[in-house]
């Protein structure tokens, strides 16, 4: 059990990440990833969120009847969150400021969904919060990856500390502003996605179909 | 099978409910009311006990933007105690005297700006806000002396794509800018947002709102316009945000106007506010 334990909380890591190799969760990555700070609350988020879903969905899979599900399971993550929300604006008031709409849109995340309805509602409530914080972290690897490189480079600082002097404030760094609009979390993300299946082959899709040669072609 | 569930009927409520087929209506409406009920005592537990730290929360967090815009903030000082040198007042826009309508402590000025019986529709609208409250909230600090100090002024706007929140502090004689800054905007990063910018917004102290003849020459833009002197009047647009400038100089001049702040600041004057 110990061994599995560990595998279901490091595997969503690496090999079974849930942006990279899932590639769910994206809307989110590409909205708070902006400044490390609030990549980070929002990671944590999630991976409670996850977690505590989870927990309480597999706890209840034997009552929950396969019609209502999906309905089921949105009301205790949509509860969760909410949780999350009012705690954050009582005591992170800042930083929920700055994730404003984007704590409530944890619901839509397609990652605490799919975690529950793949997980948790066919497994026993302790692995099912394993899993959901190892799937949690998964993602938080990737969002925090990615608010390093976008604010190192786009705004010159990491967690607000100012590390590459830029020139608005009279130093030598000229910081690419593409990186602080969400369209560059695209970029970033695929070039992810690209150095993970470079380094693990196995994770790249077969392809679902084969391009044909031209019809009257040698 | 059928029998045999017969022979040995369940007695007890839950017992009952246990050998319902988990897919039956009963069942599946049972599991849906109870859910939603124990989800929603904790939703809403949780949303009670937390107001009061959230309510304190939204207080200093609008008393720490008064303090910065008046130039008294720095990291890690007591904000409350701070802020306790600002006197709060409300301003009735139209007689531009100061009112009693209202307790100027806990106005909200936000709020009743949405509310049809706290404002009014604006059919002159140059900085896009289409309603205007009918009280401001405006602060005053006062010197060693007893005399007025500083005016803080609270003003809004639209930008490029959002509207921005914030303040302009002026000094006694109503006229000469001591610091302008915004709490909330949503305008692009890197660009309109860098109405941030410290080295920004330092342009704004020391100039003027008014020429001498009463009329408003402050303006944000490329150049002064001719006739105005830049050294007194005017502040650097921000470059690559032309709308936001342009958003900038409109809700100052707005709330700088007659239609804002103008007859107060008059009134101040003569002491008559």
């Amino acid at each position: 059990m110990a061994g599995s334990d560990k595998s279901m909380l490091l595997d969503p890591l690496v090999d079974n990440n849930p942006i990279t190799l899932q590639v769910l969760g994206i809307c989110s990555a590409l909205a708070v990833t902006s400044s490390l700070k609030v990549a980070m609350v929002m990671a944590i988020a999630v991976t409670l969120v996850t977690a505590f879903s989870n927990f309480f969905i597999s706890l209840l899979r034997n009552q929950i009847p396969s019609s209502i599900r999906i309905i089921v399971q949105m009301v205790i993550i949509a509860s969760l969150v909410i949780v999350v929300d009012q705690v954050l604006k009582a005591y992170l008031y800042e930083i929920s400021k700055t994730l404003s709409v984007f704590v409530g849109l944890i619901i839509t995340n397609c990652i605490v969904m799919g975690r529950a309805e793949a997980f948790a509602m066919k497994n026993p409530p302790i692995p099912s919060f394993l899993d959901g914080i190892g799937n949690g972290l998964g993602y938080s690897l990737i969002l925090l990856l990615v608010g390093v490189i976008r604010e190192l480079f786009g705004a010159g600082s990491l967690f607000g500390v100012q590390i590459l002097e830029t020139v608005n404030n009279g130093g030598w760094y000229v910081p690419n502003g593409l990186l602080l609009l969400p369209p560059s979390a695209f970029f970033v993300i695929g070039l992810l996605i690209w150095a993970f299946r470079t380094w693990k082959p196995a994770q790249v899709e077969k392809r679902d179909y084969k391009i044909m040669a031209e019809e009257g072609a040698h | 099978m059928l029998n045999a569930q017969n022979s040995s009927a369940p007695k007890g409520l839950w017992a009952r409910f246990n050998a319902m087929p988990l897919d039956s209506a009963p069942r599946t409406i049972t599991v849906a009311v109870v859910l939603c009920l124990f989800c929603s005592m904790i939703v809403s537990g949780a949303a009670v006990m937390l107001k009061p730290q959230q309510e304190i929360n939204k207080t200093l967090d609008k008393k720490t933007n008064i303090l910065k815009v008046a130039g008294l903030y720095e990291n890690g000082i007591d904000v409350e105690k701070a802020f306790a040198a600002f006197e709060p007042h409300l301003v009735d826009m139209e007689t531009g005297k100061f009112s009693q309508a209202a307790d100027a402590a806990t106005y909200d000025q936000r709020t009743a700006a949405k509310d049809p019986a706290q404002s009014i529709v604006l059919d002159n609208d140059p900085a896009g806000i289409k309603r205007q409250a009918k009280l401001a909230s405006v602060y005053l600090t006062r010197d060693a002396a007893g005399d007025i100090e500083r005016i803080i002024l609270p003003i809004h706007g639209y930008g490029l794509w959002s509207t921005l929140y914030g303040f302009i502090a002026l000094n006694a004689d109503g006229n000469e800018v001591y610091g302008l800054r915004f709490y909330e905007h949503g305008e692009t990063p890197g660009l309109g947002a860098e109405v941030d910018n410290p080295k920004w917004m330092a342009q704004w102290p020391g100039k003027l709102v008014y020429d001498g003849a009463g009329e408003i020459s402050i303006g944000v833009g490329k150049s002064a316009p001719a006739g105005v002197d830049a050294s007194k009047h005017h502040i650097d647009a921000i470059a690559g945000a032309t709308l936001t400038s342009r958003g900038v100089d409109n809700l100052v001049k707005f709330w700088m106007g007659e239609q804002g702040f103008k007859t107060f600041l008059d009134n101040l004057k003569k002491g008559e506010a």
